[in-house]
């Protein structure tokens, strides 16, 4: 009896710590990020490009890497969406089931998961010279799309599934065909986890550095077309935290914050958006 | 008034015999009641009949449902024009993700009803025929899973009606429901039959009593015994039914 009542408390205090880490990890990138960067942020920071002599500590801002990462990231995963979503309905046992196709796309999704963006940078290079294209925002889109792809798939597909198959009948047993099972009562029913593989997704591609590095290029000045070069946050941080200067490197942790801070803005606003298309979801 | 007659109707999952070699006529305006144990297969005899069968994995379905002489069963047999023949109560209710009006609307607008007008009447006409209306009248716009079971039974009966079908499959419809709702929906069936053959599977054999004009008794996956309820419930002849009756199976 004393035995089992130790192995509880022991696994009860091992979960407990977990969480604690988890939190505390959390807490602590977003203290030290806020206290190394704030001193530095200033309106000047989030209103302009670089000026001349930026990096060596005169001024200007990142607003260039700001506009430019918004546009990378939303580009990519309005793309990877287009993508993502029939993939997902496509898995389900209404479509693909338990195929052997099916599971050959889940394990490809999952190791496409795991490859490091730096060869999604790479690949999406070689790509573009074959082309004849330079960097470029829609390169850089291009390579993003593919790092949020395997992850807004699998996330949607998670939700998706959950999506019971009784209620999948009801439409069917009305003469609903997939599609229209799939538009007017899976959509609907998954909506909130859909939003969320789809916030997800974004998170990773706005803060992705490596695949935009070859792909999208760096520029100071604000993105204008589609197949020009654009900066991005993540290597406006990479860049000003390799200069010798401190002021840029506090400058390098405001844009560290600026990012943190779009982050948090798209999951609170997703949220709330979830709760409200959720409003019918039946349980 | 279609008329639905089964033919030899096997069904094996993964090469298991779930229903083997099931003949017999569903007589019309009827409430036929499929009643046995769990697990004799009465609800994959329903489930071949509005061909949801289709959707359960590994699930190898031979034979002939006919209705009106068309093989039903065929590879291309028209599922959409069959399921809103054939109308579903599940045994679960379920409410789909959106409000009660839309529920009902659901299937009419499917099938391509538009005007705002007989929308309107048209819900109001199959929510008073499952005796919901008055209860939900004023909270039409809202979530239809706020609704409570037994509501939402009677909901998704207003919602079957409203496809206009000419037969109605229920899969244990009061299973899930407080005695006084599964009363509700028991009346409805009385006056249902009227207009509609009823296919009833149930595993309450009082229920069956209550409501049945003809019964079919499986076992095991085999049609063991059917006939006009007077006579399988009074005078069985096989001695499974009798059996079964008596309370010595279940």
């Amino acid at each position: 009896m004393r035995r089992r009542a130790v192995e509880e408390g022991f696994f009860r205090a091992l979960m407990v710590l977990a969480v604690a880490l988890v939190v505390v990890g959390l807490l602590l990138i977003m203290a030290i990020i806020t206290a190394k960067g704030v001193g530095s942020l200033s309106w000047e920071m989030i209103t302009q490009a670089p000026q001349g002599g930026y990096y060596l500590g005169k001024s200007g801002g990142v607003l260039n890497a700001i506009l430019g990462s918004l546009a990378l990231a939303v580009g990519a995963t309005a793309l990877a969406s287009i993508f993502a979503f029939p993939v997902c309905l496509y898995l389900q046992q209404d479509y693909a089931g338990q195929s052997r196709l099916a599971s050959f796309v889940r394990t490809s999704l999952d190791l496409l998961w795991g490859i490091p963006s730096i060869v999604y940078g790479a690949f999406g290079f070689t790509v573009l010279l074959y082309l004849g294209m330079r960097a470029s925002l829609l390169g850089g889109m291009i390579a993003l799309t593919l790092v949020e792809l395997p992850i807004m798939a699998r996330a949607m597909e998670e939700a998706v599934r959950m999506v019971s198959q009784d209620l999948k009948e009801a439409s069917y047993a009305m003469g609903g065909t997939r599609w229209e099972t799939m538009r007017k009562i899976v959509l609907r029913q998954a909506l909130p986890g859909i939003l969320t593989a789809v916030l997800l997704a974004f998170g990773r591609g706005i803060g992705d550095a490596a695949s935009v590095l070859f792909t999208a290029g760096y520029t100071d000045s604000l993105p204008r077309t589609l197949l020009d070069p654009v900066a991005s946050l993540p290597l406006a941080v990479f860049f000003q935290l390799g200069t010798p200067f401190p002021e840029v490197q506090g400058r390098a942790h405001a844009s560290a914050f600026i990012l943190l801070v779009i982050v948090l803005i798209i999951s609170v606003v997703s949220r709330m958006m979830g709760a409200k298309v959720s409003k019918y979801s039946v349980r | 008034m279609p008329h639905i007659s089964v033919r030899n109707l096997t069904v094996a999952y993964d090469g298991q015999a779930i229903l083997s070699d099931v003949s017999m006529d569903i007589p019309d305006r009827q409430i036929t009641a499929v009643v046995g144990p769990s697990g004799c297969g009465k609800t994959t005899f329903l489930r071949c009949m509005n061909r949801l069968i289709d959707m359960t994995n590994g699930a190898r379905v031979t034979g002939q449902v006919l209705i009106d002489g068309e093989d039903i069963l065929a590879p291309d047999a028209d599922l959409i024009s069959l399921r809103k023949k054939m109308g579903l109560l599940s045994q679960k209710p379920q409410a789909l993700p959106m409000s009660i009006y839309d529920n009902v609307a659901y299937g009419p607008r499917l099938h391509g009803l538009r005007d705002r007008k007989q929308l309107d009447a048209l819900v109001e006409r199959y929510l008073r025929m499952s005796s919901i209306w008055e209860e939900v009248k004023d909270r039409l716009h809202t979530p239809a899973s706020r609704l409570s079971v037994g509501q939402q039974q009677r909901l998704c009966l207003s919602r079957g009606l409203a496809v206009e079908p000419e037969v109605l499959l229920c899969d244990e419809p009061t299973a899930s429901l407080d005695p006084v709702s599964a009363q509700r929906i028991e009346q409805r069936f009385t006056e249902l039959k009227q207009d509609y053959s009823i296919v009833l599977v149930t595993h309450i054999l009082r229920q069956a009593r209550r409501l049945a004009d003809y019964i079919v008794f499986f076992y095991m996956g085999e049609l063991v015994e059917h006939g006009p309820a007077d006579q399988l419930l009074n005078d069985p002849r096989d001695d499974r039914t009798k059996a079964y009756l008596s309370g010595t199976i279940s």
